[in-house]
């Protein structure tokens, strides 16, 4: 099932003081293919889950339309749009046990939809099994595990055969090893049911790993959308940047002048396309090659061997935050005693952006 | 369209639900407020104007006062607001001072025996009143305190219920406060005041909004022991202005009385709303 | 250290003082007395010990009757006040206009003297030669016949009772219950609302079972607290609850104890420790029931 949503907009009236209201999504326009797994992606409070609210129809938008398919469904209740939503706490009912949670949504379908019930506890087993949790059908949800518990959650949402499925921060409350595991698994059960899903979350390399599209969102609109090795190639705007990719991107103070990118006083790289002006400089941690007689000199702080690779810690006069952090191959000799490191720097992975509206500034490295 | 007719019908059960809810909670809502209304508009209609009324009118254009000034003078209801004014600021002073070092001593000091006499505390808990009021009716006529104050107020100035509140209270507060106030040589009795009281002191207003509405209210013990009338609470007051009040049935009168009474706690209650309704869910029980 | 022990017990001793005499000495004396036959108050002399206070009392036809009517009070009110408090929670829980207005009038009974009230209802209820009360004016409207619910028949009586006992009680429970339901995680909600899950199969399945301890506690409570009914049937009655034909356990013990039948506490405290027992075995099996079904 295709979604469309077509220049969504919800305001939430301002309960604090009398003043504007606060516009959770703004002007929200973009078509979701069928079958894929898109991340939304954003810091807190930048309006993902409100988009979620809006699709599965918990929250009316205030302008702007939703469609699944053809089908117009901005004002139609949850109930009736066919979706279904892992919730961030699972929301499972402590007092039923696992099969009947996952029961449970067929058990509410009345008219022609009645299963029978051997029709319904097939169908659970079904979806249990597509879970991995078909063994432990009998338990409640307080004896599981938290991964144990995302699973009955989704199986839940499963069972009845969802258009669209829709998880809201679904790793959050898992610990790190468990969280690598279950997104491989939301990977797998979304390719072999084949529904459109949509999640949320906040942490960019849940939603880089596994998802066909991401969409960035910052206080409520819409950054960038794309394929998640596009959008970290390619940021539109300073925000994106910063906000994709681990570690961070280096940003520094530097200048366009005569053809040449300045970062702070080193002259770093020739650059062509791009008007004089001030710019910030992102470099993304890969893009620093260490050499002898590098154009940039940072003053090095730290070296941190981490197996295949090596980080590089060190400052620059220029630099917006307080460490720069590259990320190099771990067979380029490092001198760990000396003062300073040079680098030179590789042009693709360095991006200018406009000091005013931080907006990317194309350029060509010469 | 067939989307457009399911939106549409759920709109309208939604709006149907709405009207329905509140009209059920308006029908309730009216059941709560009407005694109070009739009692005010009744203690505004005049003797005679009441007692002419065969069918009962639902509104008065003459308003008198005359039945709040009958009420002061011609039955001692100022006496027994007075009364009842002195045992309730007496029973709840009283009560949070021993409720503070009994709880004090629970949570803050180690002694032997003090989960024993801890777990004696708990048991109490589960007395019913109407067990042990039969012999301190007796004990408090033996000692010749009928009809004084401090029969009226010495039963009722502890309370398991509290200790047991207010010492989960003061648990939650680190040890590390009482380390380093020993540290620097604090008393206990200065610790006490200076830094448990303070910190606990939503649980203290708690306690005292439900004490002072319990004594208020009060009617069972005062009964018991009081039956000089210079000694009557309102409880017991309403009740003797009922039976042998104002020589005749003066119900306008009456219901004055009633009004006098009831205003204390419902200002109460409406200034501190939040408090009093947290307070109540949380060590309530009544019904 | 021994100074410190010293000084523990020199905080409890006014709790302990004050508990000693008036809780822990009078539950060992109230047995006593209900064993000592013939136990004269002012001499305070008996002359033998037995059963034979619990067989007067159990004899005593306005003890059955107090009983009789305690019962009849409890069954109706407690089931009454929970199922209309859980429907008027309900109500308050999915309005968000007015909602503080409803809950403060709502809890202003819990706040008034409910021996001044008491009289109001008693005077909306009350047939008179002068007027038939404004009740019965609502009766003649819908085309009844006036009723004495003051003096009149028995069932008219109780039925004041009942309602009086329930408008009193409403707002604990009102309180509890709103506040357990505004507990229960707002995603359950909207995961049966995803589900296509009707109003009441979500209450019936969800709500209930999540609120059922606190409707436990409240029925517990409950029960206990209109087993101790005396104050309420007072205000509507009048003092002599045994002329009226409408006491209960607690007014015949303080009737026993004090009053114009008054002066036998032993009586008194047979009675006490009857409605004790009763109170106590009924909590146990509220108990039972409820490990049986409050899910967790």
């Amino acid at each position: 099932m295709k979604v469309v949503l077509q220049n969504l907009t919800k305001k939430f009236p301002n309960r604090n003081k009398k003043g504007d209201d606060v516009i959770a999504v703004n002007d929200f326009t973009f078509e979701i293919p069928d079958g894929k797994l898109i991340g939304l992606l954003g810091p807190s409070g930048c309006g993902k889950s409100t988009t979620l609210n809006l699709i599965c129809g918990l929250e009316k938008p205030t302008s702007g339309r939703i469609f699944f398919g053809e089908d117009d469904v901005t004002n139609l209740p949850p109930e009736n749009r066919g979706v279904g939503l892992v919730f961030q706490n699972y929301a499972l009912y402590p007092h039923l046990t696992v099969r009947q949670n996952i029961l449970f949504p067929l058990q509410n379908l009345k008219g022609a939809a009645k299963l029978s019930k051997a029709e319904m506890l097939r169908k659970a087993d079904e979806a249990a099994k597509l879970v991995q949790i078909d063994g432990l059908m009998d338990r409640k949800p307080s004896e599981m595990s938290g991964g144990q518990q995302q699973r009955v959650a989704i199986a839940r949402a499963l069972v009845k055969m969802p258009k669209v499925l829709l998880l809201d921060e679904p790793l959050s409350n898992l610990d790190a090893r468990l969280r690598l595991q279950t997104r491989e698994e939301i990977r797998r059960i979304q390719r072999d049911t084949g529904i459109t899903t949509i999640f949320v979350t906040h942490d960019q390399e849940e939603a880089m790993s596994i998802s066909d599209m991401i969409v960035v969102m910052k206080d409520g609109i819409v950054q960038q959308i794309g394929k998640p090795q596009d959008v970290y190639d390619n940021p539109i705007n300073l925000f994106v940047a910063k906000f994709l990719g681990t570690p961070p991107i280096n940003v520094f103070e530097g200048r366009v002048s005569g053809g040449r990118l300045y970062v702070g006083d080193d002259e770093v790289l020739r650059v062509s396309g791009a008007e004089d002006q001030p710019v910030y400089v992102g470099i993304r941690p890969e893009g620093f090659i260490p050499q002898e007689a590098g154009p940039l000199c940072c003053l090095l702080s730290g070296v941190e061997v981490m197996g295949r690779d090596t980080s590089v810690v060190s400052s620059h006069p220029a630099a917006v935050s307080v460490n720069v952090r590259s990320i190099i191959a771990a067979d380029y000799p490092i001198n760990r005693e000396a003062e300073t490191v040079r680098f030179a720097l590789k042009p693709y992975k360095v991006y200018l952006f406009r000091k005013d509206t931080e907006e990317r500034i194309p350029f060509e490295a010469v | 369209m067939e989307y457009e007719q399911i939106e549409q019908r759920a709109r309208r059960r939604e709006q149907t639900r709405k009207t329905l809810t509140y009209f059920f909670l308006s029908i309730w809502a009216l059941i709560v407020l009407f005694p109070f209304y009739w009692m005010v508009l009744s203690s505004l209609k005049s003797y005679s104007a009441y007692n002419s009324e065969y069918i009962p009118k639902f509104y008065t254009f003459a308003p008198t006062f005359q039945n709040y000034r009958d009420a002061f003078t011609a039955v001692p209801l100022g006496r027994y607001f007075t009364n009842t004014l002195i045992f309730t600021l007496a029973t709840t002073a009283i009560m949070l001072v021993v409720i503070l070092f009994a709880a004090f001593a629970f949570a803050r000091l180690d002694f032997p025996g003090k989960n024993v006499v801890f777990a004696l505390f708990l048991a109490l808990m589960m007395i019913p009143n109407e067990l042990v009021i039969i012999t301190n009716f007796v004990t408090i006529t033996d000692w010749g305190l009928r009809n004084t104050f401090t029969g009226l107020i010495l039963p009722s100035v502890t309370s398991v219920f509290y200790i047991y509140l207010l010492k989960e209270n003061f648990e939650q507060i680190p040890d590390e406060l009482y380390k380093a106030a020993k540290i620097d040589g604090t008393s206990d009795l200065k610790y006490l005041f200076k830094v448990m009281l303070p910190i606990c002191q939503p649980t203290m207003v708690t306690i005292t909004i439900l004490k002072v509405i319990e004594c208020w209210n009060s009617y069972v013990w005062p009964r018991l022991i009081t039956d000089d009338e210079a000694y009557f609470l309102v409880s017991n007051g309403i009740q003797e202005i009922r039976e042998n009040g104002f020589g005749r049935e003066n119900i306008p009168a009456m219901m004055a009385a009633v009004v006098v009474i009831s205003v204390p706690l419902i200002v109460l209650f409406l200034i501190f709303r939040k408090k009093v309704m947290a307070g109540v869910s949380r060590g309530g029980t009544k019904g | 250290m021994e100074n410190k022990n010293w000084k523990a017990w020199l905080y409890l001793l006014p709790a302990i003082a004050f508990l000693g005499v008036f809780m822990v000495y009078p539950l060992v004396d109230v047995l006593v007395y209900s064993f000592e036959e013939g136990y004269n108050s002012a001499s305070q002399t008996f002359f033998g010990t037995g059963l034979y206070n619990y067989s007067y009392v159990l004899h005593d036809p306005y003890f059955l009757q107090a009983v009789k009517n305690t019962f009849i009070l409890v069954i109706i009110t407690v089931p009454v006040s929970t199922g209309i408090a859980l429907l008027i929670s309900l109500g308050l829980n999915s309005i968000k206009g007015l909602r503080d207005l409803y809950q403060t009038v709502f809890f202003l009974p819990y706040v008034t003297n409910t021996l001044a009230v008491g009289l109001v209802f008693m005077i909306l209820f009350k047939k008179t030669p002068y007027s038939d009360g404004l009740v019965n004016l609502l009766i003649n409207w819908f085309g009844g016949e006036s009723v004495d619910f003051i003096d009149g028949p028995y069932w008219a009586k109780m039925f004041v009772m009942c309602f009086y006992t329930v408008w009193v009680v409403m707002p604990f429970k009102i309180l509890i219950l709103t506040s357990a339901l505004a507990s229960v995680n707002q995603d359950y909600y909207n995961a049966a609302k995803i589900d296509g899950t009707s109003r009441w199969r979500t209450f019936t399945r969800i709500t209930l079972p999540m609120i059922s301890p606190m409707i436990f506690y409240l029925i517990i409570t409950g029960f206990i607290g209109a087993f101790k009914a005396y104050s309420d049937e007072v205000a509507l009655f009048g003092t002599d609850l045994n002329a009226a034909g409408m006491n209960t356990i607690v007014g015949y013990v303080y009737d026993m104890l004090y009053g114009d039948s008054g002066g036998y506490p032993s009586y008194a405290s047979a009675a006490a420790l009857i409605l004790f027992a009763i109170v106590f075995t009924i909590t146990v099996i509220n108990l039972l029931i409820s490990r049986k079904n409050v899910h967790y």
